[in-house]
């Protein structure tokens, strides 16, 4: 398969239905260039008329892009456009919408304030005779459309008081409402809960059966497994290859992912847990709106343990990464470090007093990104010897050492050592030199943000293998991601996070991906919350 | 088949590294953008009928003190273009310090009057003791910089009170109040107070001798001083990676303990010290009495256009500054000679503009990239 990437035509499918089956899309040779990056090289896709057709691959392969083509966002550099069997050119996302293609972005384009119908009709506004926009029928309309395909919206609502899942399903009907029979889904499973992700497979399901084609990008192999009927895979920006998915294992498909055996479990031994070393206590935490985005929280992490904190995005996760790290003030509770009460102390003195912080975004919160590598390494400890003198003055060589060092040990790839430029650095490595400064500062705590979001398998797998090695020294480990599969693979103990409260708290070895799903919306647990099983001591 | 393949992208890569050297070196390209300025300059005085030659003729009299047409030297041109330059240089220093930091300060004029009337005070009602009186002097002005330059430094990372605001309005400020307190003084008339002191001014006799009598002093030295400190505290200190982390990204940079305000609040207030010690160089340098100012001198402004085309670092903003003021200098020896003086105004002019040829070149750097690529292509499906 490696040796011949260019063989971009697939195969005949002809166990797949009658022999004369029509395509929706045929994407042929399309090839797309960025400044530096190819990121559509060839790429093939033939889409059938009404099927459930994925895209898979991973951060990068060049997904988006071949999507956004098709919906006239970019303009390819090379390659020919089939709708239905005739060439198109599509310059704009109104000309894709002429021809019956729709896309539900990853992140929503509604506007917040409007209600449910007058966020579908924007931009082709039904008319009374009078000229005003006559938004009973549109209201009538919209019903209709959510009734016909089980999605049950409430035309009437304001998009703010609905949840993201609701959001989801406007997006669907903006797109059914314009006919669309062809519908592009972009990640949309990346801010839903478990429980919205099993109704969005339903849903899927149902628009097919009533005729539309859709296209699923995404790099989640069981949502693959259970809706779509055939997949592409790209890599790099290259076309790999396309497959019936019934016929396909999702180890088959995660090796053609990625180009090589992936181990999907991480390896780690039973944890040693120690005392407390966070304590935290009914904190609360000011967002961006002023209100309270963390409520009362309270939770403990011991030595020696991955305490995970699950949740869908924008639940108060960064308002308590940033209320534990001094980057937001807190509101009231208490914060105790080691014994050490932190709750007004200076992000300085949290990191001296043992606190060290993968942030979420790693180049907004964790990088200079114009700095050299060794620069970056030493950022939160420039200012003590050996890197700079009583005097203040730098000392270059400590510094250049501490870089290199670092490459070594953690493996990181720079091309100029650590002279690097880190911008210039892929997301992976710059990823690894934010991890390799925090645990080489040998922190008590080390909270992690979202460690491996946009990284590609390989990094993936040395960033947790990491976590894990810190674990098992005795450090606390504070760990925040949106992805479940994470916190199940890596946590000792997972509390979930909804609405900026810890909804419970369960046990990692005994945890039931349902019922995390069920916390992260809110739902109560009867069980008493797991405390950690302290072990060792006296 | 393999090896050529190597070969090939080796000499891809060696290309490739040449074009983003050329995108990454600010210094090569400000060269470029200078010479630029100097032939659109040269056309111009072509085109309007007069002889480009008695341009560089005066250039080089500025520059060298040597009168090519009449054959005879005299050194005080050179003196003359240094303590032309004098301010600019440190009015540069004082716009590019803080925007290493991330900051855009417009303010150089406020705090260049501040130095300038507090140093005119001190001048005049200072001990007059020789040697203390004018160090005295140098220092009292580059502290008045210092705090007009760091207040606003303390309220931009205390109260995010964009400093591009704050420092227009302190420019003002600064204006009304020199001429305020000025004007208090009892022998002051609307635009002059009596002579200062022997004591005070910045006079220097080996300076005096070696370019027969300029105006020149030991400004110069302080402006050296400066561009060295300059230097050492933006490349060699802890201070300076602080300031310049900062600058690059505040959030990462307080993520990693460091104090932003503080950062903000010492880079404002070096500047404002460098834009001070500009108003004590040109009032004890240049003059012999006080002046009640009735407009602002400018260099404040002007050392915005020498930092951009200095890239910011002391060096480039060093041979900036030499640059616009040789070609301010050159402007009466220009107008003798035939040449409209406005044309050094549309020399610095276009300098400035062309700076902006910066991201012109990434530009077209990125187009060949995308352009090789798509090539790379083609070739492989022939």
């Amino acid at each position: 398969m490696s040796g011949n990437e260019k063989a971009a035509v697939p195969q005949s499918n002809a166990k797949q239905g009658s022999g004369s089956e029509r395509y929706a899309i045929e994407m042929l040779g399309i090839t797309k260039v960025f400044p530096g990056v190819v990121a559509n090289d060839g790429v093939t896709l033939r889409v059938k008329e009404n099927e459930i057709h994925a895209i898979l691959g991973e951060n990068g392969a060049g997904k988006s892009t071949l999507m956004s083509i098709l919906f006239g966002l970019y303009e390819p550099d090379g390659g020919k456009i089939l709708v239905k069997g005739k060439e198109v050119k599509i310059h704009d996302p109104n000309e894709a919408t002429a021809l019956g293609i729709g896309m539900v972005h990853q992140h929503f384009k509604l506007v917040h304030n409007y209600t449910v119908t007058e966020n579908i009709i924007l931009g082709m506004e039904p008319r009374t005779r009078a000229g005003n926009v006559d938004i009973a029928s549109a209201c009538k309309r919209v019903g209709e459309l959510s009734e016909r395909y089980g999605l049950s919206v409430d035309p009437k609502a304001i998009i703010d008081n609905i949840t993201v899942g609701m959001q989801q399903r406007v997006e669907i009907l903006k797109i059914l409402y314009r006919n669309a029979d062809i519908l592009i889904f972009d990640e949309p499973t990346a801010v839903l809960t478990p429980q919205e992700i099993d109704e969005l497979m339903q849903i899927l399901k149902l628009l097919k059966a009533e005729g539309k084609t859709i296209i699923l990008i995404t790099h989640k192999l069981k949502e693959i497994k259970e809706v779509a009927e055939r997949c592409t895979v790209l890599r790099r920006g290259k076309y790999i290859s396309t497959f019936d998915v019934a016929t396909t294992n999702e180890q088959q498909m995660a090796e053609m992912m990625v180009g090589r055996a992936v181990k999907f479990k991480v390896d780690k031994g039973p944890a040693k847990i120690g005392p407390v070393v966070l304590n935290v206590e009914n904190l609360t935490v000011m967002g961006a709106k002023g209100v309270p985005a963390v409520k009362n929280l309270s939770l403990e992490v011991h030595a020696g343990e991955v305490l995970g904190v699950a949740g869908v995005d924008g639940n108060g996760q960064s308002e308590l990464i940033q209320g534990l790290t001094g980057l937001l003030p807190v509101q009231s509770g208490k914060i105790v470090l080691n014994g050490e009460d932190i709750t007004h102390a200076s992000i300085k003195e949290r990191i001296l007093k043992g606190m060290g912080h993968v942030p979420e975004d790693r180049q907004k919160h964790g990088l200079v990104l114009p700095f050299r590598l060794d620069e970056n390494v030493v950022l939160k400890d420039f200012d003590r010897q050996p890197y700079s003198s009583r005097a203040g003055i730098l000392n270059f060589g400590p510094i250049a050492e501490r870089g290199k060092k670092l490459i070594e040990q953690f493996d990181i790839r720079a091309g100029e050592g650590p002279a690097t430029i880190v911008k210039t650095m892929s997301g992976g490595n710059q990823q690894k030199v934010i991890i390799a400064r925090e645990i080489d500062l040998s922190p008590k705590l080390l909270i992690v943000a979202q460690p491996t979001r946009g990284l590609d398998v390989g990094a993936i797998e040395y960033i947790h293998k990491r976590i894990i090695q810190e674990r098992d020294k005795g450090r606390a480990i504070l760990l925040v991601s949106f992805e479940l599969d994470e916190i199940m693979s890596l946590c000792d103990r997972i509390a979930a996070i909804s609405k900026g409260e810890i909804v419970g708290v369960v046990n990692g070895e005994d945890a039931e991906e349902y019922q995390i799903g069920a916390m992260m919306a809110g739902v109560k647990l009867d069980k008493k919350p797991a405390a950690a099983k302290i072990q060792g001591g006296a | 088949m393999p090896e050529l393949k190597k070969e090939e992208t080796k000499a891809e890569t060696i290309k490739k590294s040449a074009l983003s050297a050329f995108a990454g070196s600010d210094g090569a390209i400000s060269i470029l953008v200078v010479v630029l300025g100097f032939v659109c300059g040269t056309v111009l005085i072509w085109a309007v009928g007069r002889d480009p030659g008695n341009m560089y003729a005066s250039l080089l009299q500025t520059l060298t003190g040597y009168d090519v047409l009449r054959g005879t030297w005299n050194a005080r041109y050179i003196g003359e273009w240094l303590t032309a330059s004098l301010p600019l240089v440190l009015c540069g220093l004082a716009m590019g310090f803080p925007a290493r930091t991330g900051l855009f300060n417009i303010g150089a004029e406020g705090q260049y009057i501040m130095g300038m009337t507090v140093a005119q005070f001190v001048a005049l009602y200072g001990p007059k003791v020789p040697g203390l009186h004018w160090l005295l002097a140098l220092l009292a002005g580059a502290l008045a910089g210092a705090i007009w330059g760091g207040v606003v430094g303390w309220l931009k990372g205390k109260y995010q009170v964009s400093e591009v605001v704050a420092t227009i309005m302190l420019n003002y400020v600064a204006y009304y109040l020199s001429r305020f307190f000025t004007m208090l003084i009892p022998e002051a008339n609307t635009y002059k107070t009596q002579n200062f002191p022997k004591t005070a001014l910045l006079t220097d006799p080996f300076l005096d001798r070696i370019t027969n009598d300029s105006r020149l002093g030991i400004g110069l030295w302080v402006m050296l001083i400066c561009c060295v400190i300059y230097w050492f505290i933006i490349e060699r200190t802890k201070l300076g990676f602080q300031l310049r982390a900062t600058g690059f990204n505040r959030e990462a940079a307080r993520c990693s303990g460091i104090k932003v305000t503080r950062s903000l609040t010492i880079s404002m207030a070096i500047a404002g010290a460098f834009a001070g010690l500009a108003g004590v160089v040109v009032a004890l340098g240049s003059f012999n009495y006080g002046r009640v100012i009735s407009s602002q001198d400018g260099y404040g402004f002007n050392g915005i256009a020498v930092a951009l085309v200095g890239n910011s670092t002391a060096g480039g903003t060093l041979a900036a500054g030499l640059l616009f003021g040789m070609l301010a200098s050159a402007q009466p020896l220009m107008q003798s000679r035939n040449i409209p003086k406005e044309i050094t105004m549309i020399i610095s002019g276009l300098v400035v503009v062309f700076i902006s040829l910066r991201a012109g070149f990434r530009m077209i750097i990125e187009w060949r990239e995308r352009r090789a690529a798509q090539q790379k292509r083609g070739e492989r499906d022939d």
